[in-house]
């Protein structure tokens, strides 16, 4: 069934869209990650301009966030204290990704940066994550326990706070500046950032894992939110036909997701995340080096 | 007699040289508006005709007819990519003036056969006559080579179309073709002209429009997103949040 997207302005397949929406729900359940990074390059190859595509994608993981952080709440494992900083860094992160996002798309290149910023995080995620569970799962075998954390250089820092829910006592200065960046990435490349946030979160702020996942969800619905608006604003670009049918898609696969990952090993897992998120990098990355086919390419004019 | 052969040879050189105010075209199409649904997926229109003439059919050349149907037109940018730093990246724009959103172009016969040069510089007719490119910027050279791939892309795509001999011409007095609309649509009037050519000179033309446009819920949300943003923002903020809450209480409903 064909469906024409107003805002978007091509028509395609509603199931196509509900599937894909399916898929990637399952993959998010899973691994316990919003998905955008996986569907906002995905809508790219099915046709979707990617000015939609990204501001689209952020109106979609509002829905997958706020229907995940309703179970953390529940849970009381979303540090909402740390979640404040961390959104207020992401708040300005966001205007100042839209600037840039909007400039870019004057001068024709926003279609590269959205690439080069997948291919860098994608590759740098994927590889990192990669190394830690390979170690993790030879860890085990050789049965030695994990290492303990220790102070860093983060603990030097001023404007010290105390987050109770975390059971921490640092600087607000480094939760700014990971919000910050994590606000820019939403803006420019279409989500949440989660794929960002949890490793700074563990490894940087040294936050209990337990309360990472509901924290990084609850800023993300601020961020993302405020991107969607931005975006529906400046750039009229927010096809709501579009996320509607991919977060009824991702939720049911999310659900589903949930239920295989709980069978399966959190090194498993994270290996099998960490391919998936290489391979979307390397089709990416083989698209910017090769020649491509067509070395034209038809945009709107600059006034419109 | 003489005086009789003569009044022969008078009208019929009459008749040649009022040929072209002779043949009219009476058009008629399948549908002249075309409503952008939701579940809209292209169309098809039939456009066929006849040519209305007082007198018989004039000798000469046959009768040619070339049907065209334009799309809005909209200035764009064409871009082209060279590599640098190892990585291919935009470099060059060329801004074209005026390019049909869709142009269609169905012919009797070979276009250079049923249409001669200067009538199409006339009247506009070929895939590039009808855009209009001013000029680039000094620093590129080879500013054809942007139309030439602007064609390209959009003939791949079928945004433009030029079909050679798709027009039925029967008995010189009708003419049928039907024009494929792709599913990617803008809106707009569709400019629908008819020639008819006697050797390559358009004898007649005749100009209608196809009115293009969303309806229903399309044009709502369309409408919507251009004249209130904000709300059209916050409608999709509201949307998410509650298929978030849905979907988390349906699947609590499910567990307990």
């Amino acid at each position: 069934m064909q469906i024409y997207l107003p805002i978007a302005e091509v028509s395609v397949n509603a199931f196509l869209l509900l599937g894909l929406g399916g898929i990637v729900g399952v993959l998010s359940g899973m691994f316990g990650v919003g998905g955008g990074f996986l569907m906002t390059p995905l809508l790219f190859f099915i046709g979707i301009p990617p000015a939609v595509a990204v501001a689209t994608e952020a109106n979609q993981i509002v829905a997958s966030s706020f229907s995940g952080v309703l179970a953390h709440l529940k849970r009381k494992t979303v540090d909402l204290k740390m979640g404040t900083v961390l959104l207020i860094g992401g708040l300005v992160g966001a205007a100042l990704g839209v600037v840039v996002f909007n400039y870019l798309k004057s001068q024709g290149q926003v279609d590269l940066l959205v690439k080069l910023c997948y291919v860098v995080f994608l590759g740098i995620i994927g590889s990192l994550m990669f190394i830690e569970s390979l170690n993790a799962i030879r860890k085990t075998k050789s049965g030695k326990p994990p290492p303990r954390k220790k102070h860093n250089w983060i603990h030097g820092l001023p404007f010290k706070m105390r987050f109770r829910v975390s059971g921490l006592y640092i600087s607000v200065i480094p939760p700014l500046l990971v919000g910050v960046s994590v606000g820019v990435l939403a803006a420019i490349m279409g989500v949440g950032g989660g794929f960002i946030m949890v490793p700074a979160m563990i490894y940087l702020l040294g936050m209990p894992t337990k309360v990472v996942v509901g924290t990084s969800l609850f800023q993300i619905i601020f961020v993302t939110a405020f991107t969607t608006l931005l975006h529906a604003t400046t750039n009229y670009t927010v096809d709501i036909v579009l996320a509607v049918l991919l977060l009824v898609g991702g939720v049911i696969g999310a659900q589903i997701g949930t239920r295989i990952g709980v069978k399966m090993k959190a090194e498993q897992l994270r290996i099998l995340l960490a391919l998936l998120v290489l391979v979307v990098c390397g089709k990416l990355a083989l698209d910017l080096l090769l020649q491509p086919s067509e070395l034209y390419s038809i945009g709107a004019s600059g006034g419109h | 007699m003489k005086s009789a052969l003569f009044s022969l040879v008078f009208s019929i050189l009459c008749m040649a040289m009022t040929a072209a105010a002779a043949e009219e075209v009476v058009l008629g199409l399948s549908k002249d508006r075309i409503s952008i649904t939701t579940n809209f997926d292209g169309s098809e229109i039939l456009i066929f005709g006849a040519v209305k003439r007082e007198d018989a059919i004039p000798d000469g050349p046959p009768v040619e007819v070339i049907v065209t149907v334009a799309g809005p037109s909209m200035p764009i940018t064409v871009r082209r990519k060279e590599k640098r730093l190892g990585i291919w990246v935009n470099i060059d724009a060329v801004e074209v003036d005026r390019a049909p959103s869709f142009y269609a172009v169905h012919t009797s016969g070979p276009l250079n056969e049923v249409l001669k040069d200067i009538e199409d510089l006339r009247h506009k007719i070929s895939v590039p006559r009808a855009i209009r490119s001013v000029g680039a910027p000094d620093n590129i050279q080879d500013s054809m080579s942007f139309t030439e791939a602007l064609i390209r892309i959009r003939e791949n795509s079928e945004i433009y179309q030029l079909r050679e001999g798709s027009v039925t011409v029967d008995e010189q007095t009708l003419f049928r073709t039907a024009v494929r609309l792709p599913a990617a649509l803008t809106e707009g009037d569709y400019a629908t002209r008819i020639f008819l050519t006697r050797g390559g000179d358009v004898v007649s033309s005749f100009e209608t429009s196809i009115d293009v446009e969303k309806v229903g819920l399309e044009r709502w949300l369309f409408e919507l997103s251009r004249q209130q943003p904000l709300i059209y923002g916050l409608m999709s903020l509201a949307i998410a949040i509650f298929a978030g809450w849905a979907a988390s209480a349906v699947f609590r409903f499910i567990k307990a």
